[in-house]
């Protein structure tokens, strides 16, 4: 059977967690003989079919249009989902903060199991996944008809965005809730890669002190290696840097090229977040910081001096 | 208006779980549990709408082991008016305990469940979501700041590029994040006082819930291991194994 792939935008640009989704979507149709489809819920989003219609392996796009769906409100989205999943085997969706807001939502409305987080496809209902902060991997097997997973965007490469030919189909749009309505957000724009999507991120921890130090020292760093700035969740909490920053358990995951952790002590909830990253690089004051037990090149020193150094050494 | 809370019993999110040799799961005999860390800040949050007079009684619930009554009589020593145990032996998974939630929603009728966001064991995120589904309820998870007036909750929530808002109608699910508030800790006391609480234990059964698990658990094993890395003594000598050595710069 088919596999579904629920795309994340914004209405103008087709994020590209929905192409690491469609890779595990691919996986998961070479156990099923099915295609993979991506469905389109949202508002004027016309430029999001076309990109996705564009990506190695995606058969089909079904795109809904309608006001409910602006803004990606569970309620409409899952209620929408609702009415086409029976025709698939599994539904998949980013382990994003959308997705994850409606997958479980979705799950229940079908009487199923959620799987969050996949990072690995065994077979069409097995399943791996990270628990207690990813200090253990658990196999889980699926006794459900439908399976509606969450998977986590590091766990797969992306899918080619390009020199694919999928056919588009408009479907019929489910009236919105009455009981929840958009009031408004505020999302920072900036020139930086997306921290989830970035080759290079540096983040900084408690060590910064303030939201002035913190910018002061890490954002020429960031300038430096055209990089994306991440926090500890201590950083975040004292706020030297905005709430969306924070990478760990709780915050983002994230795997890039190369990691930099500045003033970051290395809590559990923190390493979670990051020791897939390829190539790790700690700056601590603290030669017994368990940061440094992931780190592939450690440095003690004081992150004042050591940063600004770094950056004129670049 | 009542506010029921979920409080789920956990390893102590300062203990490093081991898997256990034969990968049957990971090993929690004799470690610290606490009540998961987003429940702690669902219940600061309630206890916080009762001060300011909008609620009027709140009811934690746990579901699983005996043990849980623990977990229980944290959160009333926080400040929740009574308890529920659900009571089982059994793996509870999301789905099961969003069922058992949704049975005593219909029975005690609140304005407003507040859980966690996420529960630190299994890392699902996903109970919330599925109680709102169940109930057939407004949900705004990952909560950062909430208002009530007129029957309706204003939300804050955090998502993946900043912040947004929305506005529910009561009665709705709302999932804790980390920067809701930050919770009190129990007096003594409130701990003397919550031991003369009331705690009523259910099972399963009495709800008319089947809590079988949907999910087997074929094995669980440790992550991959990174290689141990080495220390540089200068920033020179990182710049220079960036550049040769890794190759990312
Ligand atoms: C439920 C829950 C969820 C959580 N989720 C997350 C999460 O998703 N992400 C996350 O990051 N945390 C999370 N945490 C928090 C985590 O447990 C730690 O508290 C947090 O990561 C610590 O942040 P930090 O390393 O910046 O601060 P600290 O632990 O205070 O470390 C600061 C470090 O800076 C070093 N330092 C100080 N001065 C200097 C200097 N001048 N130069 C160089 N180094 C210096 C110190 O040696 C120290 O190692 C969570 C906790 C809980 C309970
Ligand atoms: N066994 C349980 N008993 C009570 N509440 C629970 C239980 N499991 C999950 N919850 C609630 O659901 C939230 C999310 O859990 P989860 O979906 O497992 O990540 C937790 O923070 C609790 O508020």
């Amino acid at each position: 059977m088919t596999v579904l792939v629920i795309a994340e935008h914004d209405n103008v640009s087709l994020k590209s967690a929905t192409l690491n989704v469609v890779m595990a979507a691919t996986q998961t149709s070479k156990f099923t003989d099915g295609l993979v489809h991506v469905l389109i819920m949202g508002h004027k989003a016309e430029s999001v079919v076309l990109a996705a219609a564009q990506i190695t392996g995606v058969a089909k796009v079904i795109y809904v249009d309608g006001t409910q769906f602006a803004h990606g409100l569970a309620e409409n989205v899952a209620a929408q989902v609702l009415t086409i999943a029976g025709q698939y085997s599994h539904v998949m969706f980013p382990s994003t903060a959308s997705g994850k807001n409606v997958a479980p939502r979705l799950a229940a409305k079908l009487d199923v199991a959620q799987i969050s987080d996949v990072t690995k496809i065994e077979s069409s209902d097995t399943f791996e996944r990270p628990i207690y902060a990813g200090n253990a991997i658990a196999t889980v097997q699926s006794t459900d008809a439908i399976k509606v997973l969450t998977v986590r965007t590091t766990g797969f490469d992306a899918a080619i965005a390009t020199g694919g030919a999928a056919t588009v189909d408009s479907v019929a749009a489910v009236a919105g809730s009455r009981n929840t309505t958009f009031v408004g957000s505020e999302i920072a724009r900036n020139d930086r890669p997306e921290l989830t999507a970035a080759k290079v991120i540096v983040s900084g921890g408690r060590a910064l002190g303030s939201n002035e130090k913190f910018m002061e020292i890490m954002t020429p760093l960031a300038d430096k290696l055209a990089a994306a700035m991440g926090a500890s969740r201590a950083a975040v909490d004292a706020g030297y840097a905005p709430n969306d920053w924070q990478v760990g358990q709780t915050g983002k995951i994230v795997a890039p090229q190369l990691y930099i952790a500045v003033g970051i002590s290395g809590a559990i909830q923190h390493l979670a977040g990051m020791k897939d990253s390829k190539v790790i690089v700690a700056i601590n004051m603290d030669a017994d910081a368990p940061i440094f037990s992931v780190a592939d090149y450690g440095l003690v020193a004081d992150l004042f001096v050591a940063v600004p150094e770094l950056v004129s050494a670049l | 208006m009542k506010i029921i809370v979920p409080v789920k019993r956990v390893v102590d999110y300062n203990v490093k779980v081991r898997v256990r040799s034969d990968n049957s799961g990971v090993d929690i005999a004799n470690v610290k549990m606490s009540m998961n860390p987003f429940d702690e800040i669902a219940i600061e949050e309630a206890v916080r709408l009762k001060e300011k007079g909008v609620a009027t009684e709140i009811i934690a619930v746990s579901c699983g082991v005996t043990l849980c009554q623990e977990t229980l009589r944290t959160a009333m020593a926080i400040g929740a008016d009574r308890a529920i145990l659900v009571e089982s032996n059994e793996d509870l998974q999301p789905l099961a305990v969003a069922k058992l939630l949704k049975a005593l929603v219909d029975k005690e009728q609140p304005g407003l469940i507040i859980l966690g966001k996420q529960a630190i064991d299994d890392d699902c995120n996903q109970t919330g979501q599925m109680l709102a589904a169940l109930a057939d309820l407004p949900q705004v998870a990952f909560a950062s700041k909430v208002e009530i007036t007129d029957g309706k909750a204003s939300v804050t929530r955090e998502v993946d590029g900043g912040l947004e808002t929305l506005l529910v109608t009561l009665p709705a699910v709302i999932t804790a994040d980390l920067r809701l508030n930050e919770p009190r800790y129990a007096t003594l006391p409130n701990i003397m006082k919550a031991k003369k609480k009331p705690l009523e234990i259910v099972k399963p059964e009495d709800l008319g819930v089947d809590v079988s698990p949907r999910l087997k658990t074929i094995k669980v094993s440790e992550p991959p291991k990174r290689s141990a890395g080495i220390m540089v003594p200068d920033v020179a000598t990182l710049v220079a194994k960036l550049k040769n050595e890794a190759k990312v710069i």
